[in-house]
């Protein structure tokens, strides 16, 4: 195998004397190390495959998992009645679209797995004396899981951004191929038995802390290869933070008070409809807030529970707990809302066969149900997914009869123009997926004629990017990726005339029983929604939406 | 976004270049990091954890540049601020992660949001 990075190497060193593409073979190919990625690989090299994790970033301070602290949803096995009333919970708050078994397999997953990473993390012990495994700081979490990928002989290729996915003759998936960022923009080449798609979700370039990087490829590559999304009319999650921050971690916020412009307070009770709430007040001007409610020793202890979360305010010179600060919200698009490429088991197989997703890149709706995962059942489900993803690539690997053939790359969008080439404006692109995908009055208070409206722009700037661009870049394949990911939700949410969970509907606030299904989406040139699990309320052909 | 790197602290290691996740930085030839693409900074502090020096400045602001001098950030005595709360390094002994206390919070914030609703009710029945 050839040398490739995977230690920490300065970069002048990795440096290649000669531009030719590197060419790699696998068992089994991760695309994307965040906490999903790296958790399929360590799997998978457990199960015996020789594995390689290509990150667009670092392994380790990239994804979303990085600069957070993830809690994990965590409930002993014992005694059993705990389980299921965490399950019973969920099933309710989810609203039709959650399902039992599924979330009983990634509690256990999560219950026998996190602990395995106390080899090179240090779980906090609480006042009590009790390690606390369900609560993890993200930099020293994603820190620890690289130690852990590299332990099992894993070749990690930093900055090594995945463009396209390579299928073989008969349509299954082989293998990617990208680029070497830091390495002269070399392209490479990675030949697997089976690939794991973990490349995170997208927040449309929101100032979600950590998600820059997120720009949906990974739905891209898998819609390419043939898989369909589900849940994307969910992307309507918003986290607060200070204005101008990217500090959406919202655990502070718990206690926060709430003023306007003029100084009055408002109304806005900690609870779930908080958000909404707050969203409404930013429209009709500035908020600020206080979090001098924050008890005496929490705010003691603060900067030891979410080091990052003072930092700000102390670079700006403010008290948080005696000064009012001004807030906003930012869009979590998938990461905390629940689409993705729908998967068929909990083993992130997809309908494509040799290609499995895992974590933010997999629709997390049977476990998360019509409302945000965040809190919880997402890392519970990027951790489980992904070691059930990494097992089963494996097997899928193992017996794929390899046979030398010539793989098939299949990245349309800015890669292979449709149309007559020409120079595509990434910068607009990303300016305008931007404008349609954050203000509330668009995304958080939905109507069937914004949505319309919505759609006509992202269509064009689809038929711009899918007909024209063919620099083949990073930056113009995340433009397609965005414009891609944006379509689906917005046509999903088109269809969905109804109000649920995070999808919320000004023109049909209530809920519709005929719609308490999964819809799924799917197509890059034409736009298809239907229904996951028909209802005997509603035909297929019904939710049936062309662009 | 990432505003200065201390030309006296740093030692020119290479790590800020590597773990940046939006590939920010680049090396420079002088020997020192360049701020080679600031406007795709995103913001994460990641750059500061890895840095040992504690040479790097991220300012909080991502959706604007700061204008900051060596000089003050230098004054300011919160160069390696974040690593040293992160108990990363020299400093794992003397900060203990305390993450765990985060479901402790909200626990509480949910009991004093019951709480004052059900005094808001009962103080309408009255
Ligand atoms: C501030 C914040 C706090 C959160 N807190 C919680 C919490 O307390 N509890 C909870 O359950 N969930 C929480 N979440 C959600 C949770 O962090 C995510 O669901 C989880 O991190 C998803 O992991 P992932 O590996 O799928 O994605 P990521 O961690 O985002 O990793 C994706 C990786 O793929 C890489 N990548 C992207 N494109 C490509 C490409 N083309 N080629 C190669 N690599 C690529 C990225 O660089 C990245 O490293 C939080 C999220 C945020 C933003
Ligand atoms: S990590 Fe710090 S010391 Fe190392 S090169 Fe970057 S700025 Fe210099
Ligand atoms: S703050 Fe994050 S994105 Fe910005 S330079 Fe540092 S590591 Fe890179």
């Amino acid at each position: 195998m050839p040398e490739c990075g995977c230690t920490i190497a300065r970069r002048r060193k990795v440096v290649s004397s000669s531009l030719e593409e590197l060419s790699l073979t696998a068992d089994v190919l991760i695309v994307g190390g965040g906490m999903a990625g790296a958790w399929a690989a360590t799997s998978a090299a457990q199960a015996g495959a020789k594995v390689v994790l290509a990150d667009k970033a670092y392994c380790g301070t990239s994804g979303v998992t990085a600069a957070a602290g993830p809690g994990h949803w965590w409930v002993p096995p014992d005694p059993p009645a705990a389980r299921d009333a965490a399950v019973a919970n969920r099933i309710d708050a989810g609203l039709g679209l959650g399902e039992a078994e599924w979330m009983y397999r990634i509690l256990d997953q999560t219950w026998r797995t996190l602990p395995t990473l106390a080899r090179y993390y240090k779980f906090g012990v609480d006042d009590e004396g009790r390690v606390n495994h369900r609560a993890v700081r993200g930099p020293e979490y994603m820190r620890a899981l690289r130690q852990e990928v590299l332990s099992h002989g894993v070749t990690i290729l930093d900055h090594s951004p995945v463009l396209e996915l390579l299928a073989r003759s008969d349509g299954s998936i082989g293998g990617a191929r990208g680029l070497r960022r830091q390495d002269g923009g070399r392209s490479y080449w990675v030949e697997a038995g089976a690939v794991v798609l973990a490349a995170g979700g997208t927040s449309f370039l929101s100032h979600l802390l950590g998600s820059h990087t997120n720009t949906g490829d990974g739905y891209l590559m898998a819609a390419e290869a043939g898989a369909e999304m589900s849940g994307m009319e969910f992307t309507a999650a918003y986290t607060i933070a200070p204005a101008h921050s990217t500090m959406t971690r919202s655990m502070a916020y718990s206690f926060a008070t709430y003023y306007d412009a003029e100084g009055r307070q408002l109304d806005l009770p900690f609870g779930p409809d908080q958000t909404i709430h707050l969203a409404r007040a930013l429209q009709r001007g500035p908020v600020y807030c206080s979090l001098h409610r924050l008890p005496d020793d929490i705010k003691a202890r603060l900067h030891t529970i979410s080091p990052n979360v003072p930092l700000v305010f102390d670079r700006w010179g403010i008290d948080p707990y005696r000064d009012r600060f001004e807030v906003t919200l930012h869009n979590d698009g998938t990461i905390r809302g629940i689409g993705g490429v729908r998967v068929h088991d909990t083993d992130g197989a997809t309908s494509v066969r040799g290609l499995f997703v895992a974590g933010d890149n997999a629709s997390r709706e049977k476990v998360a149900g019509a409302i945000s995962g965040g809190g919880n059942v997402n890392s519970a489900w990027a951790l489980s997914s992904g070691v059930f993803a990494g097992r089963a690539a494996t097997r899928v690997a193992r017996s794929a009869a390899r046979r030398v053939e010539r793989l098939r790359p299949l990245g349309r969008a800015g890669l292979r123009p449709g149309g007559r080439p020409q120079t595509v404006d990434v910068a607009a692109i990303r300016s305008s997926v931007r404008a349609e995908m954050h203000p509330f009055d668009k995304n958080l208070f939905r109507t069937g004629p914004g949505l319309a409206a919505s759609s006509r722009v992202i269509d064009d700037l689809w038929r711009d990017v899918a007909e024209h661009g063919h620099a083949g870049t990073l930056a113009l394949r995340e433009a397609a990726a965005l414009v891609a990911t944006a379509r689906w939700s917005v046509a999903t949410a088109a269809a969905r005339n109804e109000s649920r969970g995070l999808h919320r509907r000004e023109d049909f606030p209530a809920q519709d029983p005929g719609l308490a299904a999964r819809l799924l989406s799917g197509g890059l040139d034409r736009i298809r929604v239907s229904l996951d699990r028909p209802s005997p309320a509603t035909r297929p052909d019904q939710l049936e939406a062309a662009s | 976004m990432i505003e200065l790197v201390v030309e006296e602290r740093c030692t020119d290691c290479g790590a800020c270049i590597e773990v940046c996740p939006a590939n920010v930085l680049e090396p420079g030839r002088a020997g020192l990091p360049v701020l080679a693409r600031v406007e795709d900074c995103q913001t994460c502090f990641m750059c500061e954890l890895y840095c040992r020096a504690d040479a790097i400045y991220v300012a909080p602001d991502c959706d604007r540049r700061v204008a900051v001098t060596e000089a003050e950030v230098l004054a300011s005595g919160r160069l390696g601020q974040y690593r040293k709360h992160s108990g990363w390094d020299e400093w794992a002994e003397r900060f203990p992660n305390e993450q765990w206390l985060m479901e402790t919070v909200f626990r509480r914030a949910g009991e004093a949001a019951a709480k004052a609703k059900a005094e808001r009710l009962a103080a309408a029945k009255e």
